[in-house]
Formats: C-alpha cells, structure tokens, sequence
C-alpha cells in the first residue's frame, strides 16, 4: 500500500477493551461496507469504497469463507416482501468475490417459521452458490414448536447434542454452538451445561496457536441484553479460550453489523439477508425495521472472512446487497 | 322554614346515596355472577398488554399476535400449565384458568417477554 488512505485509522489497542473511535467508525460505515482488520493488537478499518486502493495480501489469505445469516425464509411483511428475492442477491455476491469462498456458514433463522417448505426453500437457493459446503447452526425461528427435531434431522447429521459440532479447515479451529433451546423466562440465549463442557474438551488438546472461529446465532456478548441480545452462560465459553491468541466470534441473530474487540477476542455480528433490526434501543421493540424499498439492499449483506497464516486475526469484511 | 328545607335536602341527598349504594351493589353482584366469557391480551412491540391481567377462575384469556415477528405464550412453571404453538402475525391462543393463582408466563422465542394471569 502506497499512501495512507484517509479513512484509516491506526489507534492503539488498550488492554481494557474496544478503541471507541474505531468501533464507532466501523458501525458508521455498517450502512455501506467496512473492512476491519485486527493485526498485531491494532485495529484497522477501511471503508469498502477504498479496497480498489489497497494492497491485495491485505484482504486476501490462505483461507477464505463467507457468512450469511437470518434468511427468515417464509417472512413476507412490508419490511421485505422478497427474503427469497434477496437471498439470491447475496448468493450473486458471493459469487461475485474476487477471492471464491471455499465454504459457507449460515449462522441460524433460517426459516420464519421452521416449516418445511421454508427450509427446502433455502436449501434450493444455496446450490445456486459457487462454494457447496454450508455449515449451519440453528436460530430461535428454526427451532419452533418441535424443541429442534427438525433443524436436527436436516442439518444435524454428526453433530453432538442439539447441534454443536466442530470441524478443521487449513488449521483454524472452527466451533458451531446452539443458544436458542431452553430459553428461560426473562432470560437470554443459552449454551447449558452439557455443550459447555463438550466444548471444554473439544478445546483441550488444541496448541494456543491454532486460530479459533466461534460461531453462533445469538451474540455471544452483551450487544443489548434488554432486547435479549446476549448469551446467558457465553463468559465461561470464552473462558475456554482464553490461552489461544486468536479468537473469532460471528453471530447473527441482530440484523445489523457490529463488532467489539475484547483483548483476545475479536466479535462480529453479521447483517442479514432478510430485513434489517433498529439499533439497540434506538425503537420501542427489536420488530423489523421498515426502510424504503430503495434503501432496503444497502441494510441486508454478507459477511467475508479471510485468514492470513502469522496475522494476529481474521480480516472480516462486510459487504451490503446494494 | 329554613331548617324544614335543609331536612328535606338532607332527606334527598340520603336517597341519593342509598340509590347509588344498591346500584353500584347489584353491579358488582353482576360482575361476578357473569364473568365475560373470554379476556384479551395484545402482543404488541416484543411486550404484553396487560402485562399483568387478574381474571376470575373460569375465564378464557386469548392472547392476540399483533407484531411482524411470531411469538408464543409459555406457562414459566416445569410443568408448563399451558404452551402456545408458535403464533404469527394475528394469530390467536386461548386458555381457560380454572384454579386460582398467580401464573406467569413468557414468550420462548423471545424470553425477555414475559407477563402474568392472576386467576382470584
């Protein structure tokens, strides 16, 4: 990379947590693409208008895949009358990417209303996708009625208990878990003791080096607890993690993109494909945001991840439908 | 003359209340022989309206799915007295409380929903 690039910001990174400017800069861009990279303990952020300008090994790496999340198959209110519309257009997207995803995850609601047709639904659209694999993990909305027999039944084959599994790929670490079954009154999404201490052992005989990618529907930190958005039991989760340097959390669930560093632990939420959610507290209700029509792409969009061996994390970028 | 006048007032003011007495008493009496048949509450905006509703044992509470987004009603007790399949938009469910007590109850889709039936 030549000259500095305007929108850049280079600030230190403070053992207590998030550097507030820019994460707030990386929120303010959500609307029309960010890419933040966390290399070395600094933030880096650039807007997706200036990724023409940079250095291509900058975004680019030994491992590349792609997330998308919240389809909500089946949901045909005014926020978007077309979810299967505009899950074609994320899935021209990822096609589209100059670096071809080896793989996909869907980080959960899926469908609506967890009924068949809308998981067939889904299912069809995602073969139109250059990269075959999907790896999934349920949302509250594909768990309806049934306590997850379904969702299991379709998308749970190895998996250990109501879904979580593990898998490799090219030396990251990638771990799947389910935190939308057992919900209590008043409470928020949940992990539960069993998938707790299965992930314990899962984790164990990893060296410290290995880069992990944890993935989830609910936010696995407090995004805004009063909506629901955060994950009751998640700190001991994390606590799990704590001895490996690079530690990658992509949920779903809020509709909207967010992202906070945590010393280790860099967190991301992805936008979705269906309709898009207000900001935390900023409407009476977390209920679907309502966008005029031409406003309604630049809120949906997918989330590219890369790895880069010896990169102190993973480049997560995110681009809208439109 | 003036003190006739005042008895007579004070007569009539006394009257009066009596009347209100027996009319308010006879309303009451109604009200609880002929309880309405079902009771409404509104799920609006992620909340329930009346978040908390007291009803007499036998009535028939309806709950009412008015957000873009589905939600259930699930009773919080381990034997959940009642759970709702999932409700979307303008669906219904009832229930008929026929003991007495306090139930509290949650949407499982979205746990920070909660509200409560006082059955008396």
């Amino acid at each position: 990379m030549g000259e500095k690039p305007k929108d850049e910001i280079l600030h230190d990174h403070n053992n207590d947590g998030v550097d507030r400017r820019g994460f707030l800069k990386c929120m303010a861009w959500a609307g029309t693409g960010a890419l933040c990279v966390m290399q070395g303990g600094v933030l880096k952020s650039y807007s997706m208008s200036r990724i023409s300008e940079l250095d291509a090994k900058q975004i680019a790496g030994e491992l590349s895949f792609v997330q998308i999340s919240d389809s909500h198959m089946g949901f045909n209110k005014p926020a978007n009358p077309d979810v299967a519309g505009t899950l074609k257009v994320a899935i021209d997207k990822i096609n589209g990417l100059a670096t071809p995803p080896e793989f996909m995850l869907h980080t959960g609601d899926i469908s609506h209303l967890s009924k068949p047709e809308e998981f067939d639904t889904v299912d069809q659209i995602l073969k139109g996708a250059s990269a075959k694999d999907v790896f999934y993990v349920p949302g509250e909305h594909d768990v309806l009625n049934d306590d997850g027999q379904q969702y299991l039944e379709r998308y749970g084959k190895g998996t250990k208990g109501a879904g979580w599994y593990s898998f490799d790929k090219k030396g990251v670490h990638f771990i799947g878990l389910v935190n939308v079954l057992n919900l209590k009154a008043g409470g928020l999404g949940t992990l539960g003791h069993e998938q707790l201490e299965w992930m314990e052992d899962d984790v164990a005989h990893l060296k410290s080096s290995t880069p992990i990618v944890v993935f989830a529907h609910i936010p696995l930190w407090s995004v805004y607890p009063e909506w629901g958005w955060g994950t009751e039991d998640s700190a001991q989760a994390l606590a799990y993690l704590k001895k490996f340097g690079s530690v990658t959390v992509l949920n779903g669930h809020i509709h909207q993109t967010m992202q906070k560093i945590e010393g280790n632990v860099t967190f991301h939420t992805a936008a979705s494909t269906s309709f898009p959610q207000p900001q935390p507290g900023k409407a009476d209700s977390p209920g679907p945001m309502k966008v005029p029509a031409d406003q309604l792409r630049s809120l949906l969009g997918i989330t590219d991840v890369n790895y880069v061996r010896g990169q102190h994390a993973l480049a997560v970028v995110d681009s809208t439908l439109g | 003359m003036i003190r006739r006048t005042m008895s007579i007032f004070g007569l009539a003011a006394l009257v009066l209340v009596g009347l209100g007495i027996l009319f308010n008493g006879s309303a009451n009496v109604a009200a609880n022989t002929q309880p309405p048949a079902t009771t409404e509450v509104k799920i609006d905006n992620f909340s329930f309206t009346p978040v908390t509703l007291t009803v007499t044992a036998g009535t028939t509470v309806t709950w009412t799915n008015r957000d873009d987004i589905p939600h259930t009603v699930v009773s919080a007790d381990d034997a959940k007295t009642f759970k709702s399949k999932v409700m979307d938009t303008d669906e219904k469910f009832s229930f008929t409380f026929t003991k007495a007590g306090t139930y509290t109850y949650f949407c499982s889709v979205h746990p920070k929903m909660t509200g409560t039936v006082v059955v008396k």
